[in-house]
């Protein structure tokens, strides 16, 4: 267990954001148990989204986050959010899901409205951090590039190098990054070891490299959404 | 050679068509290549070689993908060993006139350079026996209708990876629809976030889990086009 980079977190709150394991990310407030919304999350959002509250104050809006390892098997999604929500939803006067589309094909909307649950825009994290409309126009433009978050900078080895098998197998690259030209690296935060590590990624993987500090995007609206229900709840 | 090392040569066909199965499994390039050759030296004709050797090899490795055995690392190290031996037996196909069970165009839809699995569906289609033409990644609906109209094909496949770009084959299926030639064509898509809702949704005959269901799926259409032609569906 670790407090993550930069956060400032109230005594009790549990963080893991390892992605070794299943364990589940969680953040709870039990100092006065006020907390009337949750946001589920993935766990590819963990960090940021209890960096953001923290400097937010919000202390009113609790998070539990799925294993970000999901996305390796997308179809679980929506089954692993829409348990997390019926497991919750006694408990809370509003529940905010913090996935995108997430590749599950609308099979994770589906789930959301029977649940009458909200989820933030977008088809995936990139999207909404980059915003939806300049995500369109970059990829609109030009749909060979490979984009990586602060998230996927950080776990690059594990999630790319390994999780594509490319540590045993290196001659797959073409096979995975053969349509590609460039990285782009769509930074939460200003922080110049990860942009040197996302170039390193970008010249290990042989694509082109471009950055472009995009911040939290439509997250933080998103993020505001839930913490002031929680507030007039 | 070392001591634990197979000798290829001294297997017989059975024994050989097994390790071939475990060498594809295993993603061995180099060993398929050689024994694809040590069959076709023994008089095996290279049909033979294609459908008892590889295609019955890759099957398994689809069950194994299908049930969460393999994974997509392990099933491209397989399908580029079969490509080694599809490299050796291509021109020998042509020219020995191996059954043609049909034809199908192929491509992923625009806006999406994602073919890891268009890629194995073509080699998947091709050792049963189809012809495939490949056109390739970020297809606009004017690529398909130009494939169509060139290639005849009895079969058009979509594949998208993107929950973004997967609509797109909608605007394929209307444009064919306008141009009055949608029922002409079996139309089958894929992907990763596609499902069978979805497949229906945008018109398509078939969706396709995987590249082995693909293949079975393909197979049995034209079964039934043959049948509804009155002909015989079975290769010669």
């Amino acid at each position: 267990m670790s407090g993550g980079e930069g956060a400032v977190m109230a005594p009790t709150t549990q963080i893991d954001l390892s992605i070794d394991d299943d364990a589940e990310f969680k953040a709870e407030l039990k100092s006065d148990g006020a907390a009337r919304a949750l946001v589920i999350a993935c766990g590819a959002l963990a960090r940021e989204i209890v960096d953001f509250r923290a400097m937010n104050d919000f202390i009113h809006l609790d998070i539990t986050c799925l294993p970000a390892k999901l996305h390796n098997r997308p179809q679980l999604i929506p089954q692993a959010v829409g348990d997390k929500i019926r497991a919750n939803k006694g408990k809370y006067h509003s529940i905010y899901v913090a996935y995108g589309d997430c590749g599950t094909g609308g099979t994770l909307d589906k789930v959301l409205e029977e649940e009458g649950v909200d989820r933030i825009g977008g088809p995936h994290c990139y999207a909404f951090y980059t915003g939806q409309s300049a995500f369109e126009a970059i990829t609109d433009d030009d749909p060979t590039s490979f984009f990586l978050t602060d998230y996927m900078v950080r776990h690059f080895d594990r999630l790319i190098i390994e999780g594509l098998g490319l540590d045993r197998f290196p001659e797959l690259r073409d096979d995975y990054f053969g349509n590609y030209t460039n990285v782009i690296y769509i930074a939460q935060t200003r922080d110049a070891d990860l942009e040197a590590k996302a170039e390193a990624a970008a010249e290990r993987l042989g694509l082109g490299y471009i950055y472009r500090h995009v911040g939290f995007g439509e997250l933080e609206a998103f993020l505001e959404t839930a913490a002031a229900s929680s507030d007039k709840g | 050679m070392s001591d634990d090392e197979i000798d290829l040569k001294a297997l017989s066909d059975d024994d050989l068509v097994g390790q071939m199965h475990d060498d594809l499994y295993d993603g061995l390039k180099d060993e398929i290549a050689e024994a694809v050759m040590i069959l076709l030296d023994r008089g095996w004709e290279p049909y033979k070689v294609l459908t008892v050797a590889l295609v019955e090899g890759m099957r398994i490795v689809g069950i194994d993908f299908r049930d969460g055995i393999l994974f997509v690392p392990e099933v491209l190290q397989s399908a580029n060993a079969m490509k080694g031996g599809m490299t050796i037996l291509r021109p020998l196909l042509a020219e020995t006139g191996a059954p043609r069970v049909g034809k199908m165009v192929i491509g992923t839809v625009k806006g999406d350079i994602h073919d890891i699995g268009k890629n194995l569906v073509t080699m998947m289609m091709e050792g049963a026996g189809f012809e495939v033409i490949d056109i390739g990644i970020n297809n606009p609906v004017e690529n398909y209708l130009a494939a169509i109209e060139e290639h005849q094909p009895d079969i058009l496949g979509m594949s998208a990876l993107l929950t973004t770009t997967m609509p797109y084959m909608k605007v394929v299926v209307e444009a064919m629809k306008e141009k009055g030639i949608r029922d002409d064509y079996v139309v089958m898509v894929g992907g990763a976030p596609l499902n069978e809702e979805f497949a229906m949704a945008v018109g398509a005959d078939a969706y396709c889990a995987d590249a082995a269901v693909t293949v079975d799926m393909a197979q049995e259409i034209m079964k039934r086009r043959h049948n509804q032609r009155g002909a015989d569906p079975r290769p010669a």
